[in-house]
């Protein structure tokens, strides 16, 4: 077995007992994304000299005998619209193309205090709209199951990465699915977790108050690792919130044996393909056995939380995309202007994409003047209700799962035409985010060789219920364990 | 309701957003077929229900009014497009 | 019809930069000047990623402000998103504070009016904000630049805006309304409104009514009013222009225009007809401001006694005219400057014929704030008990005074120092009177012969001859008693 399949507590263990190098580790595994890429296109950046010399201080530290952060050497992807200091930092957009923050984003300071190696940055949908890389302003990502599928989006490159072992952890950004759908299509464990938990400074806003990083990973126990390094209190983010993290890996260890599990019929109904009710089913079946409780609640207004969200979502990214206007970074027009009007209208023309231009649209009118109150204020409205039937669902079930999306990964190209198809994709994901609700996928089934994502849903800054869940589900299944052949 | 490829073009200048000829058609049709998706909201009766601006009820979250170092104007001017001295150059602005 | 047929109808909307030592979203320095694009980091810049997180203290001093100006302050505020592209506004969205919610609402300041009389002016609101960039224009101005430089230094320094209801009704009464709000800001100490730093910017609108009318006219808005002389000018000059379009039938229509100092007029700007969308929506980066009355209280007592019950107080217990009442409790410094002399010295009327004299003389002389003052309060009032014991004369202390100004020396080590010790000693002023009339014999002369004026000059010669120290009390009766002694 090479280093680069191996799961960050596995290569942790070899670090640390001096068995590998961590130069060792990141060779590999620059090494397999070398090989990799020219079939998956996961990456935008590889930072193969900075990746060298974090590992390099990793194996300094061990040999000077230096006690080390639990996953100090491990590889790290993070997602193209995280703030990286003097990396380029694109969101997948030509008008952030050759953008270089000057500061790092304060998961990114995280990542290098606690000594992970950072990989590259990968590729997305465009600012995190969509749900298959193929908003990218750059290129598409591929599915590592099948090339010709989408690996899910928007965090679709993080998901191929992490997939195809071209890296060992990955951070995303989830604002409507945009963590587990990915996740889900790609047979691997992403979680969002709770609006709060994990700081936002430095993660590029597309819609602020629903978007979270969380990580990307091969199995539960790394996600656990992954998110204890990142789950953290920051003043710089005001909608950051005060409450310690428990020790995610003890939790975890607990299982699922003992968890009330919820079944919503709302997530269960028309729409879904066969495959995918059989893998809930199977699910389902998993932890009885475990000795989990099943028992049935009801989400009666999820079938309106799509169209609150994509109120809400747009609204929020016509303001927060209003910045880029070519005066002081980015892609500005070469066209002749007449004034900063045109300047404006051409640079933003020519440096966004279709799907980024129609949600500012959208955005934009729900907001404009006699508006507000009907969209906005209405979708907030919802959302209350949404608040509400998850807090009722929650005093009789500890978690509730679904399916992450309705079906397996699609392929390239099948639903580029019609946007609100598309929107469809997010229909299982979206009211986790309106809740601020914490919410993984995790590999629960195959349907033709293409990987099928299970969700659990759980209450505000349970996380480590999912974790538990989600461990026990690992542990008795090998779903997790499959690789596609690349 | 629906949307005229006129207040679509309303819209784009509000949001400074150039669109040539088929986009303006395109958008038209989309965001009247989204904005018909959405009108689905309208089935609830949400006179009594109070909005969620933020999902955790904080409040009261402040900073010190301390000084903390500023960038050096290189920096601050290094993504710059076009630059004058130290200053960020841009059109002249005719008021619209 | 005239001018004076017409009713003036002004509401004046004023910002005010607040004197915090750090910006309202990110650690950068607040102060004024720099060089471009020094007082910058990612916060203000609006980089990608970045959050805001409000200063404390620009949030107090926005409700100790809106406590000054008699403003209901609200429990409960939180802040939005005003938005439209300028290239000075780096996020393309001003966080703000849009209708509901705001900090401070319904308050009152009470102004003087033509007559003579107090009058109530309504406050609107006064809510929290974030000031823009600065643009500088290539060539003379904004009409023949051919580019903008943008200076973010001045992005996000915590502005308070303070909307008044349209209760003017003269050029004159605007600028006593914005003198008093001056004043009353600076005496709560949030911000230093310099007009000429643009720390304090005002904008005002202005529209006619028949008199008698409910109805309002059509208003103009009036910006670039960079001095408190610049607003009395442009609302009288705009009130007779518009007056003469009515006489005229002319159609008006909703308008904002720039007063050009130099020419002394108002120019269109920009027609209001298609008004600007700026799409509120509440700020999901920052959570809500929650005010109780601990801190309400707390924020009370940094507001010390404001003008107006000082003026009163002058007035009424201490029998101060009432210009100097007014001038005086004008400005903080100065009231708490001229109370802590009363205080040593124990009676008001001789510190504020000096405070309003010889202080006011040399404070402009020097051109010096009171706060630079090298005398203190209790060195006036020493001044003023030697004056009282009569080891100086009124005269004296003059001399006494300017020194104590340049030097801050004590006024009884002046006097030592300089032998300025008034001479009481009757023989000692009597040989001296001697002496003056002996070397003077035509004057002596004239005295006798029935010149009463003659005595001045003996007088003044005997001040000179003591350097001004011979007691005034005594000498006019020594010289008296010695020319008799000669007739
Ligand atoms: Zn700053």
């Amino acid at each position: 077995m090479e280093l680069y399949q191996k799961t960050a507590h596995e290569l942790q263990q070899l670090i640390a007992a001096k068995e590998v190098k961590a130069v060792e580790v990141a060779e590999s595994v620059l090494e397999r994304a070398r090989q990799a890429e020219p079939k998956i296109h996961a990456f935008v950046t590889l930072a193969e000299e900075e990746a060298y010399q974090a590992a390099r201080r990793v194996d300094e530290a061990v040999s000077k005998g230096v006690k080390l952060p639990p996953l100090a050497g491990i590889p790290v992807a993070i997602k193209d619209n995280i703030s990286t200091a003097g990396l380029r930092t694109t969101c997948a957009s030509k008008i952030l193309e050759n953008y270089i923050p000057p500061y790092d984003a304060t998961v990114i300071a995280e990542i290098r205090n606690q000594m992970m190696v950072l990989v590259g940055k990968t590729n997305m949908d465009e600012f995190a709209m969509g749900s298959s890389t193929e908003n990218s302003g750059l290129f598409t990502t591929r599915n590592p199951w099948d090339i010709e599928a989408v690996p899910g989006g928007s965090s679709g490159g993080s998901a191929a990465a992490v997939c195809a072992d071209e890296t060992i952890l990955a951070l995303g950004s989830d604002t409507g699915g945009s963590i587990r759908q990915p996740a889900g299509y790609c047979g691997i464990v992403g979680l969002k977790p709770t609006y709060g938990r994990v700081s936002r400074y430095g993660l590029v806003a597309y819609a602020s108050s629903l978007d979270q990083i969380g990580p990307l990973t091969k199995d539960v126990t790394d996600c656990a690792l992954l998110l204890q390094a990142i789950a953290k209190y920051d003043p710089k983010d005001s909608t950051s919130v005060n409450q310690p993290a428990p020790d995610y890996l003890q939790e975890m260890k607990k299982g699922a044996k003992g968890l009330r599990i919820g079944l919503a019929k709302e997530y269960l109904g028309e729409g879904i393909s066969l495959p995918v009710k059989d893998a809930v089913q199977n699910g389902v079946k998993v932890f009885k056995d475990l000795g989990a409780e099943i028992v049935e609640v009801s989400l009666p207004h999820t079938e309106y939380a799509l169209a609150a969200y994509y109120i809400i979502a747009p609204a929020e990214a016509s303001s927060n995309l209003a910045r880029y206007d070519g005066v002081r970074y980015g892609h500005r027009t070469s066209q002749k202007v007449s004034d900063a009007v045109e300047l404006f209208m051409k640079t933003r023309q020519e440096g966004f994409g279709a799907e980024v231009k129609r949600r500012i649209m959208t955005g934009t009118y729900v907001l404009s003047s006699g508006y507000y109150d009907a969209y906005y204020l209405k979708a907030q409205k919802v959302r209350t209700l949404i608040r509400n039937d998850f807090d009722n669902a929650f005093k009789s079930c500890d978690l509730i799962l679904t399916p992450t999306t309705p079906s397996v990964a699609f392929k390239i190209g099948s639903k580029t035409k019609d946007p609100l198809e598309m929107y469809l994709e997010d229909i299982f994901t979206v009211t986790c985010n309106l809740a601020g609700l914490p919410g993984i996928s995790i590999s629960g089934g195959f349907d033709n060789g293409m990987p099928i994502g299970l969700q659990m849903l759980g209450p505000l800054f349970k996380e480590e219920i999912l974790l538990r869940a989600a461990y026990g589900f690992e542990q008795a299944t090998d779903f997790h364990k499959k690789r596609p052949e690349i | 309701m629906s949307l005229s490829i006129k207040e679509v073009e309303h819209i784009a200048r509000l949001a400074r957003l150039e669109l040539d000829g088929s986009e303006k058609e395109q958008f038209t049709m989309q965001l009247n077929e989204i904005l018909d998706y959405v009108e689905k909201l309208n089935q609830l009766d949400t006179s009594a229900i109070e909005p969620t601006a933020h999902v955790i009820p904080v409040h009261n979250i402040f900073r010190k009014d301390e000084l903390k170092p500023s960038m050096d104007p290189e920096e601050v001017l290094a993504n710059a497009p076009d630059r004058i001295g130290n200053y960020f150059k841009v059109p002249k602005l005719l008021e619209d | 019809m005239p001018l004076n047929d017409y009713e003036i109808v002004i509401g004046l909307e004023v910002h005010a930069e607040l004197k915090t030592d750090s910006k309202i979203f990110c650690g950068c320095t607040t102060e004024f000047g720099g060089e471009p694009n020094s007082h910058v980091c990612p916060v203000c810049l609006g980089l990608p990623g970045v959050l805001p997180v409000l200063n404390e203290k620009a949030m107090d001093y926005t409700i100790t402000a809106g406590l000054a100006l008699n403003c209901e302050i609200s429990p409960y505020s939180k802040f939005d998103r005003k938005q439209y592209f300028y290239p000075d506004l780096p996020k393309a969205y001003q966080i703000s504070q849009y209708n509901d919610f705001l900090l401070c609402k319904s308050g009152w300041i009470e102004v003087a009016s033509g007559n003579g009389e107090l009058k109530k002016v309504r406050i609107n609101r006064v809510h929290l904000e974030e000031d823009a960039g600065k643009t500088v224009h290539s060539g003379t101005g904004i009409l023949d630049s051919d580019y903008g430089q943008q200076d973010y230094n001045r992005c996000g320094v915590p502005l308070i805006e303070i909307v008044g209801e349209p209760d003017l009704r003269s050029a004159q009464e605007a600028k006593e309304y914005l003198e008093k709000l001056r004043t009353l800001l600076l005496y709560t100490g949030i911000s230093d409104c310099k007009m000429e730093e643009g720390s304090l910017r005002c904008d005002a609108n202005i529209s006619l009514r028949p008199k008698g009318a409910k109805e309002f006219g059509i208003l103009a808005e009036i910006k670039n009013l960079n001095s408190f002389k610049a607003v009395q000018s442009a609302l009288e000059y705009e009130a007779e222009r518009q007056a003469e379009l009515y006489d005229k039938g002319e159609k008006m229509f909703k308008q904002t225009r720039a007063w050009d100092e130099n020419k002394g007029v108002t120019v269109l700007m920009r027609s209001k007809e298609g008004a600007s969308d700026y799409r509120y929506f509440p700020e999901p980066d920052l959570v809500p401001m929650v005010i109780d009355d601990e801190r309400l209280q707390r924020l009370r007592n940094t507001i010390p006694e404001l003008p107006d019950s000082r003026k009163r107080r002058y007035m009424e217990i201490w029998g101060l005219p009432e210009y100097d009442a007014n001038l005086i409790s004008g400005s903080r410094e100065l009231a708490d400057y001229f109370e802590a002399a009363v205080k040593e010295y124990g009676e008001a009327k001789a510190v504020s014929n000096w405070v309003m004299v010889e202080l006011m003389r040399l404070l402009n002389q020097e051109k010096i704030e009171i706060t630079a003052v090298k005398i203190t309060p209790a060195a006036l009032a020493k001044m003023l008990k030697l004056i009282d014991a009569g080891t100086i004369s009124g005269k004296i202390a003059k001399t006494v005074f300017e020194e104590m100004f340049m030097t801050g020396k004590d006024p009884e080590a002046i006097v030592q120092e300089k032998g300025l010790v008034q001479i009481s000693d009757s023989g000692e002023l009597a040989a001296i009177a001697k002496k003056v009339i002996d070397a003077n014999p035509q004057s002596a002369a004239d005295y006798l012969g029935g010149k009463a004026q003659a005595l001045g000059f003996l007088v003044g010669q005997m001040m000179k001859e003591t350097k001004g120290r011979a007691n005034p009390a005594m000498v006019n009766e020594l010289l008296r008693k010695e020319l008799e002694q000669r007739k």
